[in-house]
């Protein structure tokens, strides 16, 4: 199949819009020919991920594009940066590669992104609706995108989001299909013990087993409590992008694509159908953990907030701290967005007089934030548990918001075995 | 053996094979090209100079500001053999050669086949996407 281009494309890639417009429909026209693709789409939003630090080399292409003329035409968030611009100092990057991050954060700013610096934009605002074709990167972002709202975009890679934002366009391929938004394989959670689908530490070991059994193929999970907290939705979706390539999962009679299993099967039988056991979450939950527990059972750190945590994480953690004072490092990741919300209200007062280190625009996975070059870390996210040993070189336990809470006031592991048996 | 070509170039290098899907983001340092998940049997080994099979790339959108890094500094494999297509990682070569810095050829062979080579072996990759063992 060949790609065919749009007279407008074709005005743009001959320079009518100018020189960094011409670069952008360039990259999406040949992404567009590695997927197949026999179009381009117009989309509504963009998501950009790109504005992260990962090497000199970002930074150039993005400043390119900013002195070529670069701007974005839709409505675009920012994905985090490698800097916490809120709360300066609290990264432990050298001066020139802190240099060349806000250089990159800057330039992104300047193509006309909104700075929300959020892996969670779909919780500051930013909420494309049911059908409509956008271009998202940073996984999380995307299958929260695709899955809770119904929207519709590819697991776009760094750079493809601001090339798409600039140009307006993206590939007709992937996710933006309807055929290929059907489930395929069904995960039929209704034998599980009701108590356990009622943690919220439930959701992020079933993502992390969801993404290693089914890699990039549409999952629709039936037997789930309905409704479902959005932010249960949100781990187990971040969590599933980080062990697999899940870009799109259903929940029956909970995401807005799945009224029913009828209809999220396109009315064909699931070409596979798995019943969850607990054995099978137990071993997930298992590989979410590297570290041993001490024999004193010591631990260095706690973290939370991989998706930053959203409004009601923050009064969860709040309401857990009941006014007590942590013994070791406390990070909790959020957005710009909610740090405003909570400024005046008591929850901030109460966060910083418990000793919780706040951390905005960024989190302790994409930049070096902990105090030492190893250690052991708890953490109730399955994205931080999934990548902390690989990018922090720290070992990670994997528990409950309340294990991660008791485990910082007392700085010994707390963790309530009994919720997995 | 002839995998697909997705972004045709000339290669040659010793295999590196991983059994297990792989970020970039995550899983390859972009400042030393050291694979970095613990959790792998290859954790430590640098992947610059390697034909890399991967079976599946999973995880991070920004696997391709990876993989950018990687080119831009001279750190890249000689060129990456996937099970599955992921655009991810042929945008960060695309994007590269927008920039004026070097690509690498971008290969499609099932991982089965893929289990036919071995960490060591040294291949030459051509256009048309033949592989052959030298």
């Amino acid at each position: 199949m060949s790609l065919e281009l749009s007279p407008d494309d074709l005005a743009m890639l001959a320079g009518r819009d100018g020189p960094a417009a011409a670069m952008a429909l360039r990259i999406v026209a040949d992404t567009a020919r590695m997927l197949g693709a026999d179009r381009l789409i117009d989309i509504a939003s963009s998501h950009i991920d790109g504005c992260l630090y990962h090497g000199d080399s970002g930074t150039l292409f993005a400043e390119r594009l900013r002195s070529d003329g670069g701007r974005v035409r839709v409505p675009t968030t920012l994905n985090v940066g490698a800097l916490d611009l809120v709360h300066p100092g609290r990264e432990r990057l050298g001066p020139e590669q802190a240099g060349m991050a806000r250089r990159l954060m800057a330039a992104y700013a300047g193509l006309g992104c909104r700075e929300s610096w959020t892996c969670a934009p779909y919780q500051a605002g930013h909420r494309p609706a049911l059908g409509q074709d956008v271009a998202w990167g940073e996984s999380n972002a995307v299958v929260f995108c695709n899955s809770v709202l119904g929207a519709r975009t590819n697991r776009y890679g760094d750079f493809l989001d601001i090339c798409a934002a600039i140009t307006g366009r993206a590939p007709r391929a992937g996710l933006h299909l309807p055929e290929n938004r059907q489930a395929t394989v069904l995960i039929d959670a209704s034998g599980l013990n009701p108590a356990l689908v009622a943690e919220d530490a439930f959701y992020p070991v079933l993502g992390a087993w969801l993404g290693a059994t089914v890699g990039d193929a549409v999952a629709a999970i039936d037997g789930l409590p309905r409704p479902l907290a959005e932010d249960r939705l949100k781990a187990l979706g971040a969590a599933a992008a980080s062990t697999g390539a899940v870009g799109l999962f259903h929940v029956v009679g909970v995401t807005p694509e799945a009224p029913d299993r009828a209809t999220v099967f396109g009315g064909v039988a699931p070409r596979e159908t798995i019943r969850l056991e607990a054995p099978m979450l137990e071993a997930a939950r298992r590989r979410l953990s590297t570290g041993l527990v001490p024999a004193d059972g010591r631990i260095d750190a706690v973290a939370i907030g991989s998706p930053h945590l959203s409004e009601a994480e923050v009064d969860a953690l709040v309401t857990g701290l009941a006014g007590r004072r942590i013994a070791i490092p406390f990070y909790a990741c959020t957005g710009r967005h909610v740090l405003d919300r909570i400024a005046g209200d008591g929850r901030r007062a109460a966060l910083d007089a418990a000793g919780v280190t706040l951390i905005a625009d960024t989190c302790i996975v994409v930049t070096p934030i902990l105090s030492a070059a190893s250690g052991l870390l708890m953490t109730n996210s399955g994205k931080f548990a999934h990548y902390t040993p690989s990018t922090t070189g720290w070992d990670v336990l994997y528990g409950s918001l309340t294990d991660c809470i008791e485990s910082a006031v007392t700085g010994r592991v707390a963790r309530d075995e009994a919720i997995w048996r | 053996m002839k995998a697909e070509s997705i972004l045709p170039g000339q290669a040659e290098g010793a295999v590196i094979r991983l059994d297990g899907p792989l970020s970039f983001w995550g899983g390859v340092d972009p400042f030393t090209g050291a694979l970095t998940d613990p959790r792998s049997p290859h954790h430590g080994v640098k992947i610059g100079g390697a034909v890399l099979m991967v079976p599946e790339t999973r995880g991070s959108s920004s696997s391709s500001a990876v993989m950018l890094e990687l080119l831009s500094a001279g750190l890249a494999p000689a060129a990456i053999v996937m099970g599955r297509l992921d655009a991810i990682l042929g945008l960060g070569i695309l994007v590269a050669r927008e920039m004026g810095w070097p690509t690498i050829p971008l290969l499609v062979l099932p991982a089965a086949v893929q289990a036919g080579f071995s960490d060591g072996e040294r291949v030459a990759i051509a256009a048309d996407g033949t592989i052959e063992r030298i």
